[in-house]
């Protein structure tokens, strides 16, 4: 039996009361959303704390997802599920349902949320990868409700360790709404539920039949989720055609930087990061195109 | 801390350490031993309840995190002495093997039926994928949840007093819903 060392429980009311709470309580506290990231590293003991801040309340409050003219805002506290089943955000960037349908399972997802997916920040985390090919801004609101707006890259500092500070809390993910977006994620696992072996999301813009910008986010393969910005320079400019998503491949195979471990080998690993990155590309400029 | 959550419609107040998990207050606390707790890591699905309707994984839910909030355990599933048809298509369709991830599976499948009452042998597979079952396939607990489905139809269907009873939801004599998933 596997259980967390001890800690206090409190509950948050508002997201204002959340973050007075971190503040008293200071980096002895955690905020717990979903928990089913934090909770199985508490059971290994691999993480302690000694108050956690239940923020499932603030549902209400940050369980959203808006889509305005120019960019999509979706609520931290947004559930796994809540992203796979709204068609707002499926006709704006199908690449979020590709993603969900092979984060975890169906029960899981009932309870994880997308906040607490960035926060995590585990170097293998899907959703990392869809913002960061979505060109994302991450939201974060401090005490005295000062807000900062970092992007992907500012917002991982490294493996399982974010910018979010002690007091702060991540309440808000932006995604720019551009015309011309189409976008793709797949994933290799060992089976159902499992983290990837390797995953890719790919996003590109056209304009006409020329790409206009493209990104690609691999999961994974390295530290953080990375973004490899030498294949979006790549791509734009360029009309679409399989030399140039070969193109792209190539460049994801030798930008990132995977480990030989029990999920497959570092070679193994270039080699789907290649695959990925063209199946990926290819399907998003068929959806820009449709 | 002092926690009050409902479970199967009955409110209970215990004391409970923050750090106690669901499963082990249905278990331990409670009693209710329904609930069956197998790998700790929110892999295999054994420990599955309902939280406010939705099924979640009681091993990666705090009973704190519960207050306040309506909790479903197998226990909870029958109507008084009248088995849930999920319960009898797993007796008729010899879904309980060894028995273990039963309790889990048939949670998953009462809300499935719950969400879509004529679900695909394929949409039965990808509810219960985070949930394992070592005994065999899954080929019997698919087929029961197909069970209920179909007994569910007929039972609607004789509610509205058809009639002419439909042919896709007619059960043959051995229990087997015709055209049932092999």
């Amino acid at each position: 039996m596997q259980v967390p060392a001890p800690f206090e429980y409190e509950r948050a009311t508002s997201v204002d009361h959340a973050i007075s709470l971190m503040e008293r309580l200071g980096s002895t506290s955690r905020l717990i959303a979903g928990g089913h990231s934090l909770l199985p590293m508490m059971k290994l003991r691999l993480a302690s704390f000694d108050y956690l801040i239940d923020i499932n309340d603030l549902h209400d409050e940050l369980g959203y997802i808006e889509a305005g003219p120019g960019e999509v805002r979706i609520g931290a506290l947004t559930r796994h599920r809540e992203l796979l089943e709204s068609a707002t955000l499926t006709a704006a960037f199908p690449i979020f349902a590709d993603a969900e349908r092979v984060i975890a399972d169906p029960i899981v997802r009932n309870r994880g949320t997308l906040g607490g997916s960035l926060c995590q920040a585990d170097p293998s985390e899907d959703l990392s990868a869809v913002c960061t090919a979505l060109d994302a801004s991450c939201v974060i609101r401090g005490p005295g409700g000062a807000e900062r707006v970092l992007s992907m890259e500012e917002f991982h500092v490294g493996p399982y360790e974010t910018a979010v500070g002690d007091g702060e809390i991540l309440v808000e993910v932006r995604l720019p709404v551009r015309p011309g977006c189409g976008s793709s994620y797949e994933k290799v696992e060992r089976r159902a539920g499992d983290w990837a072996v390797v995953s890719a999301g790919a996003a590109v813009w056209l304009d006409g039949d020329v790409i206009s910008d493209a990104r690609v986010g691999l999961a994974a393969v390295g530290p953080n989720t990375t973004g490899i910005p030498e294949i979006s320079t790549a791509l734009r400019g360029q009309t679409p055609s399989e030399s140039l998503f070969e193109q792209a491949g190539a460049i994801a195979a030798r930008s990132c930087e995977p480990a030989t471990d029990q999920r497959g080998s570092a070679d193994y690993k270039r080699h789907l990061a290649d695959e990925l990155t063209r199946r990926t590309l290819r399907r998003a400029v068929e959806r820009a195109r449709s | 801390m002092q926690v009050t959550m409902t479970v199967n419609d009955v409110e209970v107040t215990r004391e409970i350490e923050g750090r106690l998990l669901l499963v082990h207050f249905l278990r331990d606390v409670l009693g209710l031993t329904g609930t069956h707790s197998g790998c700790d890591t929110s892999n295999c699905g054994t420990c599955v309840v309902w939280l406010d309707g939705e099924p979640v994984k009681s091993c990666t839910v705090l009973a704190a995190m519960a207050g306040g909030h309506q909790v479903r355990t197998v226990e909870g599933l029958a109507k008084g002495a009248e088995l849930d048809p999920v319960q009898q298509g797993f007796m008729q369709c010899h879904g309980l093997q060894c028995g273990f991830c039963t309790p889990g599976m048939m949670m998953t499948a009462r809300a499935l039926l719950n969400r879509n009452p004529d679900p695909s042998e394929a949409e039965i597979r990808e509810a219960i994928s985070g949930q394992i079952c070592r005994c065999t396939g899954y080929a019997t607990i698919v087929r029961s949840v197909r069970w209920a489905a179909v007994h569910e139809a007929n039972a609607a269907a004789a509610v509205t007093e058809t009639t002419e009873s439909p042919e896709a939801g007619e059960i043959d004599n051995a229990g087997q819903p015709a055209g049932s998933v092999a």
